[in-house]
């Protein structure tokens, strides 16, 4: 295949996967309804003691949140999208078709990465709505977060395609959303895991969610520093469900 | 190049289970290739080895000369699929599906023309999901030529469809083979194979036990045992590949058909067993038998003669030869389900 017609066939495929996560209306619940009103909610709701560094409350949530932002995306959306279309076919009669697999992973690439960008300029603008203040400033604060953003995209895609990849499409719906659910309240997003029993605190600090969070957190929170050995974790997880989702997945 | 697809001494296994037992076939370029045979007789193991899919235990396959699995990327380009099981996005519509699908080849054909050849123009804009079976299967052979294949392989083109959605399906492979493109298909539908195909392999628990144009399959049954006889090998003496085809006045064995208002009672039905030149008589249905015999015309002017000294007015009464479908079942029993 030609270069100029393998770009051309990138094009259709990406117009394609933006077009079908506009169209999947569930998706527009978790990736943008869901995170956008535990913003409201955490923030103005006073359910969590204030933030130690001073501040707003919101200024603690939004950090969660943006984590919460990129698993919706890469876990539950990219997730239960893929495993459809590996149980409905649509995998293998692509697969069957000259498309290039570049251009089949580079087109849902990027539709995650609209998606995120999405996400992140809503809930920037809602959280500046409740008086976010982060440290660094709005715009230089979410620079200064980017890295960590996109290692937690890697880590949550890759884990939304390995379950994909193995996986009944129904069984990934299931898994998907329970995941989703307890990383939500356990996994240091919403509530800090310092205002967890230990027993929980200690184990969920060491998954992805909480490296995450944690990191976004050091980042954003006013005085927060970031913790070199979270984001060796994070990577770790990021290079080792990369690994694991090319070994095991399947298209049929 | 004279052979699009070239398999040779093919065999599969799945968990100890032969699928496919030494098979060997060739599909001539330009040609349209039937592959017939009972569920779980290997086709749809044999086409997903040709388009790549799987890899067989033993043997070799050369598709358009090329190896379909490690040289793929020739020839997925030049190769147009209709699988079986392959879906779709069920929030696409089927411009959309197509417009996509038209983007990976240099020279599709105008996605808009093309529905509405396949008899899909004004569902153009319904969402995949919504779509009955045969509008699926219609899409699904759209999206198999849109890209101009020379090579098109279908596994079961018209499941699903209605008696019109099928004489539509077969024009648009008919329309596709006169262009030039070579199609294999799998079926199960013996009339279906019997108009379309140039040559019908019949597979049976992975091997080949009949191969020839529609023509040979069935002069072959004539020159074998009758139909209803022991279920006999691959032994069809003119179905060999290659075989030429030569109308022979005499000897060709034919079937005469007789349609009567009423039933015969048992007295009539075996004087009409022994009328001079029949070889077999077989009841369809009450009152409809078909007579084998080699002396047609004879056979006619006896059959119309005692017709009328016993006073019964035929309805209907037609000459011709054995159906695909006694040769089928001649070849993989009255069990196997084409």
């Amino acid at each position: 295949m030609s270069p100029a017609l393998a770009w051309r066939a990138f094009v259709a495929q990406a117009r394609v996967e933006l077009l079908l996560t506009v169209r999947r209306g569930e998706n527009l619940l978790v990736t943008l309804a869901i995170p956008l009103l535990l913003l409201v909610f955490f923030s103005a709701v006073p359910l969590l003691p204030p933030p130690s560094f001073g501040g707003r409350q919101v200024d603690q949530v939004a950090p969660g949140i943006l984590a919460l932002a990129i698993v919706s995306t890469g876990l539950v959306s990219l997730g239960i999208a893929t495993a459809f279309e590996r149980s409905y076919g649509v995998l293998k009669r692509l697969g069957g078709s000259p498309l290039p697999r570049p251009a089949l992973l580079g087109a849902k690439t990027l539709a995650v990465v609209v998606t995120e960008v999405v996400q992140v300029v809503l809930i920037a603008i809602v959280a500046v709505l409740l008086g976010w203040a982060p440290s660094g400033g709005v715009l230089g604060g979410v620079i200064a977060a980017l890295p960590w953003l996109l290692l937690g995209s890697v880590a949550f895609a890759a884990m939304g395609l390995l379950l994909a990849g193995a996986l009944r499409a129904e069984a990934v719906l299931a898994v998907a959303n329970g995941l989703y659910l307890v990383f939500l309240l356990l996994g240091g997003i919403v509530i800090p895991l310092d205002h967890l029993p230990a027993a929980i605190a200690v184990p969920a600090s060491l998954l992805p969610p909480a490296e995450l969070a944690g990191l976004l957190r050091g980042t954003l929170e006013p005085g927060g520093t970031i913790d070199p050995l979270q984001a060796a974790g994070l990577a770790a997880w990021a290079v080792a469900l990369v690994a694991a989702t090319l070994l095991t997945f399947r298209t049929e | 190049m004279s052979d699009a697809i070239v398999l040779e001494r093919l065999t599969k296994e799945y968990g100890g289970r032969v699928v496919l037992d030494n098979l060997d076939l060739s599909v001539h370029a330009g040609e349209l290739f039937a592959l017939l045979g009972p569920n779980g007789a290997g086709k749809t193991t044999t086409v997903e080895i040709v388009e790549g899919y799987r890899t067989p235990d033993g043997g070799s396959v050369r598709v358009l000369d090329h190896d379909p699995r490690r040289e793929s990327g020739a020839v997925r380009p030049q190769m147009g699929l209709m699988l079986q099981s392959g879906g779709l996005y069920s929030q696409l519509r089927p411009i959309e599906a197509l417009e996509l699908f038209a983007a990976f080849y240099p020279d599709p054909l105008p996605p808009l023309e093309l529905l509405a050849n396949v008899g899909l123009a004004r569902a153009a804009r319904t969402r995949y999901r919504d779509l009955s079976g045969g509008e699926r299967q219609r899409l699904s052979l759209a999206l198999a030529i849109v890209g101009r294949p020379r090579l098109a392989i279908l596994d079961e083109p018209t499941a699903a469809m209605d008696a019109q959605a099928r004489r539509e399906t077969w024009r648009v492979l008919q329309e596709l083979r006169e262009g030039g493109t070579t199609i294999l298909l799998t079926t199960h539908l013996l009339d279906e194979a019997e108009r379309l195909a140039d040559r019908v392999a019949i597979i049976d628990r992975g091997r080949l036990v009949a191969l020839g144009t529609p023509v040979e399959l069935r002069r072959g049954l004539g020159a074998g045992p009758a139909a209803s006889g022991a279920p006999s090998g691959p032994e069809l003496p003119s179905a060999m590949p290659g075989a030429p085809v030569v109308e022979r006045a005499a000897g060709d064995v034919r079937e005469v058909r007789l349609e009567l208002t009423a039933p015969l009672d048992s007295d009539r039905l075996a004087r009409l067993g022994r009328l001079p030149g029949v070889d077999a008589l077989r009841i369809d249905r009450p009152g409809v038998y078909v007579l084998r015999t080699g002396t047609p015309g004879e056979l006619l002017v006896e059959l119309s003669t005692w017709l009328l000294a016993i006073g019964v007015e035929p309805l209907a009464i037609r000459v011709g030869q054995g159906s695909l479908e006694d040769v089928f079942l001649r070849l993989v029993g009255e069990g196997g389900e084409p």
